[in-house]
């Protein structure tokens, strides 16, 4: 609870600390607001409790999840400063919404109350939908946050619908309420179309096959910070939220719905991987693989009794080595104007700390050890197998094996071709987060108890 | 707990290459690697001695996975392979001039590391993590420091990694099914399984994907001519001298004691397969042009042979097995860099275009012909024990296969005579061929010597590794 009051006014002083100029220090103030928000998040993990009428429910879920987005938005922010450098003027604003974007964020995974929820998403929608279009005399970024704006809106308006069928069946929007009487014998036909509703609207966020289009052209339009939150804070979170509404609101997920789930995730899996083989731009290549990462996560769905252990650690792994591969792409990619894998070539030769890092992180996206990624996938599949999805299973280890045909071909140019031009600069923040992050990756693959234990 | 600070010493050994800067890694690599030795030769005499070797420490609660290092008879001498050949491997490389020399060298070290890992590990997961580290270092030395066309090197080299992660994925669902029946990795709980025929049939095809693609069966090994080509030989060294062996002792060690019935059920088409290995690579080998590419298919010949001396599942067969990998390490070792010293004269791989090095340097030439004679496995070679040993069982098998697989020897004798002949013999060549360096002379003494010594008193290696195979044929014959 205390985290949401402290984000809310963490933003409004990021606008404040513009009016009274003192815009160099914005980005150390911000990032160290966000880690006394953390300490504060952290404090509540064994303090469970409801607040204002069930409207916030805090639990080990909600600050697990709550502090690795409050993490990755550290990161995030970190990256802005290099990359505003040319819009000072409005960089207190783009730090701002990122601010409300996280506490949107935290809403989504601490609610008690549909009504809540509503508000998280739109709260973290909105937030993206101005940060997609925040290059404004670039005609592809105004693309992006045109189309992502009115695909997102109609996808909010699916939520809307399903929450108001859920509203019908069961005559409140509490999920605690909701869970109690899902359990009668007689379930009203309503309910189990609002739930389909909503889940589709979340497919939607996330990402997931056939509610994919969007994706590849959001994420090659945005600028490349915008595409950063999307593909490691935006996903996770939606990810997130989709496991706690199913979780908070039926015990039981029926076979049919699981059926669901598994024909998405296999189509996530399989469209996203082959997608991205083709690729020659590294955003859109970073696009589908979400897109398949994304099908991955869906599995947890199959055993929502004790895959939340398992949601946040692929949920961290994924969004860590994510974080880590767009320091590296941010850096190589300034100035110039787009993101293909030509610009990527004789990295190694150049920077080879940084070409390191980011081979780490595809290693880790790819799923070979001793990244954390290597052990997310095990976990996922091997509870996966014990939900008696075999078949599943296999197609996600035949998808792995594709995945690392893509994700060499960025470390081959890396590796393999002589530089074009010239890199200069070494700049700190960038540098310091692509290390930050692929070392957190690291410990999480050697330590993988340390977050798998966090949630039962 | 002694075993850890070995796999500590080669990790630091590769970090402090790296760091040593481009002109000193060498040395630093050689240092460390010897140090790696040197202390697995103390390990060598603890274990002698009768201490148990054996560490097991808790490492992650859910899924229950132990750090368990196992230290018998068998992974000893696997190690000790390892630990020998890296140094040779490192100095084998003092002729060359690498471009950013700390990250190769360093790399090297790292795989070492890796492999001895893989030797090592008692958990089946810690195994896993292991047997695909060292796949990352041999990506990145193949592809960087390899030779020919770029663009056909990275399809080869990138052929080569998915292929190997494929087969090892499937591995790793076959250990994530063993864990869902037994509730650990442990080599000793996977052991007390009992699992039923269509179960073990369904884990031997997976962990056999696996194996096969590294050792390579027949018709895994479509990327194996390709890359032992184009890495560079230090590359190639560690692909054939460690890194196959890796295979061959997972089949051992993991495959045949958790999957015997599976093993034995399907016995005949295993060792058909590896015998069409032997024949396949000896015919093909007969017809390559160039040096490095009849090497790798004159290795794809022995270790189909070695392979199918494993499943016979006698204790003939393990043993040959084990012997004929320690042995053919040293030889491939020793004839790949028989390759790169002509290499490095004459700058071509092509068997056509050498010929007449005899006169020129008669101590290289009767180094190289006793490598060509242990290659195909002349008595009193270390080669020889293990490779009658292995026909030995194949003959307690089924007659034919003997036959069969004594082809090697005598194909084998063929094709690798008929090489020498070309490459060596003949008139004096028109281009001068400089004497052997002192470094490479060193290297190439030294690998005989270890052949012809074993191969007169091979007593202290199979009484090293007799126990262990017998431990292993109780888990197959239960």
């Amino acid at each position: 609870m205390n985290t949401l009051i402290a984000l809310v006014g963490l933003g409004v002083l990021c606008l404040l600390f513009e009016i009274i100029n003192l815009r160099k220090l914005l980005v150390p103030a911000t990032i160290l607001g966000l880690l006394g928000v953390l300490a504060l998040t952290v404090s509540e993990y064994n303090m469970p409790g409801s607040y204002y009428g069930n409207m916030i429910a805090v639990n080990a879920f909600s600050v697990s999840f709550s502090s690795l987005f409050i993490v990755l938005t550290i990161f995030l922010i970190a990256l802005s400063h290099n990359f505003y450098e040319s819009h000072q003027s409005k960089l207190s604003d783009f730090i701002a919404i990122k601010i409300f974007l996280l506490s949107g964020a935290v809403a989504m995974v601490s609610f008690g109350n549909l009504a809540m929820f509503f508000l998280g998403i739109e709260v973290l929608s909105i937030s993206l939908y101005i940060l997609a279009a925040s290059s404004r005399l670039n005609l592809k970024s105004n693309e992006a946050g045109m189309k992502y704006f009115l695909l997102g809106s109609f996808a909010s308006g699916i939520i809307l619908f399903g929450i108001c069928m859920i509203y019908g069946a069961m005559g409140t929007f509490d999920t605690t309420e909701i869970a109690e009487l899902s359990r009668s014998a007689e379930l009203p036909i309503w309910f189990p179309i609002g739930i389909a509703l909503v889940t589709i609207g979340m497919f939607f966020k996330i990402a997931a096959v056939p509610f994919h289009f969007w994706a590849p052209d959001v994420y090659e339009g945005s600028p490349a910070l915008t595409t950063a939150t999307m593909s490691t804070l935006a996903k996770v979170t939606a990810m997130a939220t989709l496991f706690k509404l199913l979780t908070a609101m039926n015990a039981e997920i029926s076979y049919q719905y699981q059926i669901v789930v598994v024909i998405v995730s296999m189509a996530s899996m399989t469209v996203g991987n082959i997608m991205a083989l083709k690729q020659a731009n590294v955003k859109r290549m970073l696009a589908f693989s979400g897109i398949s990462h994304a099908g991955y996560m869906l599995m947890t769905l199959l055993s929502t009794n004790n895959s939340a252990g398992n949601l946040l650690y692929y949920a961290a792994a994924y969004s860590l080595s994510g974080i880590a591969a767009f320091a590296v792409i941010l850096y190589v990619c300034k100035n110039r104007d787009n993101e293909d894998i030509v610009n990527f070539h004789g990295l190694g030769k150049t920077n080879p700390l940084l070409a390191a890092i980011l081979t780490g992180a595809l290693l880790s996206m790819a799923g070979i050890p001793i990244f954390a990624g290597f052990f997310a996938k095990l976990t996922l599949f091997s509870q996966t197998i014990q939900a008696g999805y075999l078949v599943l299973v296999i197609v996600a280890v035949v998808n792995s094996i594709i995945s690392v045909g893509y994700y060499f071909k960025l470390i081959l140019a890396m590796y393999t071709k002589e530089a074009d031009k010239a890199r200069t600069g070494t700049p700190v923040l960038i540098y310091g987060v692509a290390i930050v992050s692929i070392l957190l990756n690291l410990a999480l693959g050697l330590f993988p108890s340390l977050v798998m234990d966090l949630l039962g | 707990m002694d075993v850890i600070y070995l796999l500590v010493l080669l990790l630091v050994g590769a970090l402090a290459t790296y760091l040593s800067g481009d002109k000193l890694a060498s040395k630093v690599a050689l240092l460390f690697s010897l140090g790696a030795f040197g202390y697995s030769l103390y390990l060598l005499n603890l274990l002698e001695a009768g201490v148990n070797l054996d560490y097991t420490a808790a490492w992650i609660t859910k899924p229950n996975i132990a750090f368990a290092l196992k230290t018998d008879g068998l992974a000893m001498a696997m190690l000790l392979l390892t630990t020998a050949l890296t140094p040779m491997i490192v100095f084998s490389g003092f002729g060359n001039d690498y471009k950013n020399a700390r990250s190769i060298y360093a790399l090297i070290l790292f795989m070492s590391f890796a492999m001895a890992g893989t030797f090592l590990a008692a958990d089946g997961l810690l195994y896993y993590i292991f047997w695909e580290l060292a796949l990352i270092p041999i990506y990145f030395i193949a592809l960087l420091w390899g030779n020919g066309d770029a663009e056909e090197r990275k399809k080869a080299v990138l052929k080569f990694f998915i292929y190997t992660l494929g087969g090892s994925l499937f591995m790793l669902t076959g250990f994530v099914y063993l864990y869902l029946q037994a509730g650990s990795f442990l080599l000793t709980d996977l052991y007390q399984l009992r699992l039923s025929c269509a179960q073990q049939f369904w884990i031997f095809m997976a962990f056999f994907l696996a194996y096969a693609i590294k050792i390579p069966i027949i018709p895994f090994h479509t990327w194996q001519a390709k890359v032992y080509q184009k890495a560079p030989t230090v590359g190639t060294m560690l692909l054939s001298g460690i890194m196959l062996k890796m295979g061959l002792y997972s089949v051992l060690r993991w495959q045949l004691p958790i999957a015997p019935l599976a093993a034995k059920g399907h016995q005949y088409v295993l060792i058909g397969l590896s015998v069409a290995g032997v024949i396949y690579g000896s015919i093909v080998a007969l017809r390559q042009k160039d040096l490095k590419k009849l090497l790798a298919y004159s290795s794809l010949a022995h270790v189909g042979l070695i392979a199918a001396g494993a499943y016979t599942l006698t204790l003939d067969g393990l043993r040959g097995a084990v012997l004929q990998m320690i042995a053919h390490g040293f030889t491939v070792v020793g004839l790949f860099f028989v390759a790169e010293i002509i290499f490095r004269r004459y700058e071509t791989r092509l068997i056509a275009e050498m010929g007449g090095i005899r006169q020129q340097t008669p101590k290289f030439t009767s180094m190289f012909l006793l490598l060509v004679l242990a290659s195909v496995a002349l008595p009193s070679t270390f080669n020889f024990v293990g490779e009658f040993t292995v026909l030995y069982s194949l003959f307690q098998v089924n007659l034919g296969f003997a036959i069969l697989g004594g082809l090697t020897i005598i194909l084998g004798a063929y094709y690798m005579l008929k090489m020498f002949q070309h490459a060596m013999l003949g008139e004096v060549n028109a281009k001068p061929f400089a004497d052997v360096t002192f470094n490479e002379g060193l290297l190439l003494v030294l690998i005989v010597a270890v052949l012809f010594f074993f191969g007169l008193y091979s007593k202290p290696i199979t009484d090293l590794i007799s126990p262990s195979i017998e431990n292993i044929l109780i888990h197959i014959n239960r």
